[in-house]
């Protein structure tokens, strides 16, 4: 049984050297909800997910990262950046179970194919990434991170290099298996943080700010009228000048 | 395939007209430049003599090879790992690359004897640095969300390095090699200039010193032949074992 998702909390500003990246700001991401960071490119977005992941190794943040249940947050994230992050000299059962190998721990291989079955890619464990469409080996990034299986998941734009059709798909299967864990989705798609976010956040220049989500769990229909009108606000909200 | 075949062929056969008509033009005597009829004819009669002293050279060259690619592997691995390591060898490293190596041939014959060590030190030492470098360039650029995913899921620096940093830097590691099956042959003739009683070198010498330019020339092609062909067989090791599969990181 999976630990229950603590509510996250990042507070604080980040600069390098004297170069201000964010902040300072206040960010809550609630327990088992699917936050959304909405903002253009190079206002810190990476920066604070990287933070929260412990794996940002230049920044100075002044400030707290707390995990609601005041237990430490490394080893309970798992993430989802760019790309899909394959290995190309591990085939797809090598990538689904890179975790166990990183770790030194036994490869449940029974359980990745559980969870390839679940992407609905079983027949295809043995083939190397590069034998893959780029919506498949998403996928196959998605059954990675369910093998993981953290209570909390970052996501970085996982969807960003797929073509329209295929993000739709990815995100309905990404909102249906990471249902009930904390996550912390960055973009800059304001559709996709439109369909996705229980709560939504704009990260710009001058700071934080909050967006009213539209009603109706994610992931909301991808022609839903509240939906659209809302992606439509975020992206008038990205490009009012600062 | 056929047609790439039919194109070697066709170039060394305008390179061979070429040699025989400078030679018939300029009137060159044998003992200048003998023509490539001659040559071969030498190659043939003194198959068994080139041989033998080809088969000298080979071991050279391929145990130069082997030990430069163990030695320059693992110590890009290691200065990879360690800053330490790095601020302190790496400096020794770039200075060292400043000596000629043929400078240290004759120091080399005087540690190491005329024997086949000398000859192996010197192919070693001529491509450590190509091998090292590319190698370790390759695994400072591992891509840095690997990186990040890597530590996320727990790993920690020896594994990291094991299993992401080390994979996806072999394209650069054969790289490396490539470069020195081309270099490996000029140290092992190097030591065998500077003292040897065998190889392909030591035969060159010889025959030049003789006025037998025509089975210095034989040795010559058969030394450039050696070449081709290692320069070939590392090239498909390199393709079937360490870049194919690391070669498309068009997603990352």
């Amino acid at each position: 049984m999976r630990p229950i998702p603590p509510d996250l909390v990042i507070e604080g500003s980040a600069r390098i050297g004297d170069t201000p990246i964010f902040g300072p700001l206040r960010l809550v991401m609630p327990a088992g909800r699917w936050t959304c960071l909405l903002g253009p490119s190079g206002v810190g977005k990476t920066t604070l997910l990287r933070l929260l992941a412990g794996v940002d190794d230049v920044t100075d943040f002044t400030g707290t990262i707390t995990a609601s249940d005041g237990l430490a947050l490394p080893g309970r994230m798992a993430l989802m950046a760019q790309g899909d992050l394959l290995m190309p000299w591990l085939d797809v059962l090598g990538n689904v179970t890179l975790g166990a190998r990183l770790r030194g721990a036994p490869r449940d291989k029974e359980r990745a194919l559980a969870m390839l079955e679940r992407v609905g890619l079983a027949d295809h464990a043995r083939k190397t990434p590069d034998a893959l469409s780029g919506g498949q080996r998403q996928r196959v990034a998605l059954a990675r991170t369910l093998m993981e299986d953290r209570p909390i998941v970052l996501l970085d734009e996982p969807f960003s290099a797929l073509d329209a059709r295929t993000r739709a798909q990815m995100q309905d299967l990404s909102a249906e298996h990471l249902l009930g864990r904390t996550v912390l989705m960055v973009t800059h798609d304001p559709a996709e943080a439109a369909r996705l976010g229980d709560a939504i956040h704009i990260l710009s220049e001058t700071g934080l700010t909050d967006f009213a989500p539209p009603r109706g769990g994610p992931p909301r229909p991808v022609d839903d009228t509240e939906t659209l009108a809302a992606q439509g606000r975020l992206l008038a909200l990205l490009r009012a000048p600062a | 395939m056929i047609a790439r075949v039919a194109t070697i062929a066709a170039s060394a056969t305008l390179a061979l007209v070429l040699w025989q008509a400078l030679v018939t033009l300029a009137d060159l005597p044998p003992f200048i430049l003998p023509g490539p009829g001659r040559v071969f004819e030498t190659l043939w009669k003194s198959r068994a003599l080139i041989a033998h002293h080809a088969t000298i050279t080979g071991a050279e060259v391929l145990l130069g090879l082997a030990l430069g690619a163990i030695l320059g592997g693992f110590s890009a691995i290691g200065l990879a790992a360690s800053p330490m390591a790095r601020r302190l060898i790496r400096p020794m490293m770039v200075f060292s690359q400043s000596i000629p190596v043929f400078a240290l041939a004759p120091i080399l014959t005087l540690w190491l004897g005329y024997g086949l060590w000398s000859k192996v030190a010197m192919a070693l030492l001529i491509i450590y640095f190509p091998v090292t470098s590319a190698f370790f360039d390759a695994l400072m650029r591992t891509p840095q969300h690997w990186l990040d995913l890597g530590r996320i899921m727990g790993a920690n620096r020896h594994r990291l390095m094991w299993h992401i940093r080390v994979p996806a830097a072999l394209p650069g590691f054969a790289s490396g090699l490539r470069l020195a099956a081309v270099y490996a042959p000029i140290g092992a003739i190097i030591g065998e200039w500077v003292g040897a009683s065998k190889g392909l070198g030591y035969l060159m010498l010889l025959a030049n010193g003789r006025a037998k330019i025509d089975l210095m020339f034989a040795a010559l092609i058969v030394l450039a032949v050696l070449t081709l062909l290692l320069h070939a067989g590392v090239d498909r090791a390199c393709r079937k074992w360490l870049d194919g599969k690391a070669a498309k990181h068009g997603h990352a």
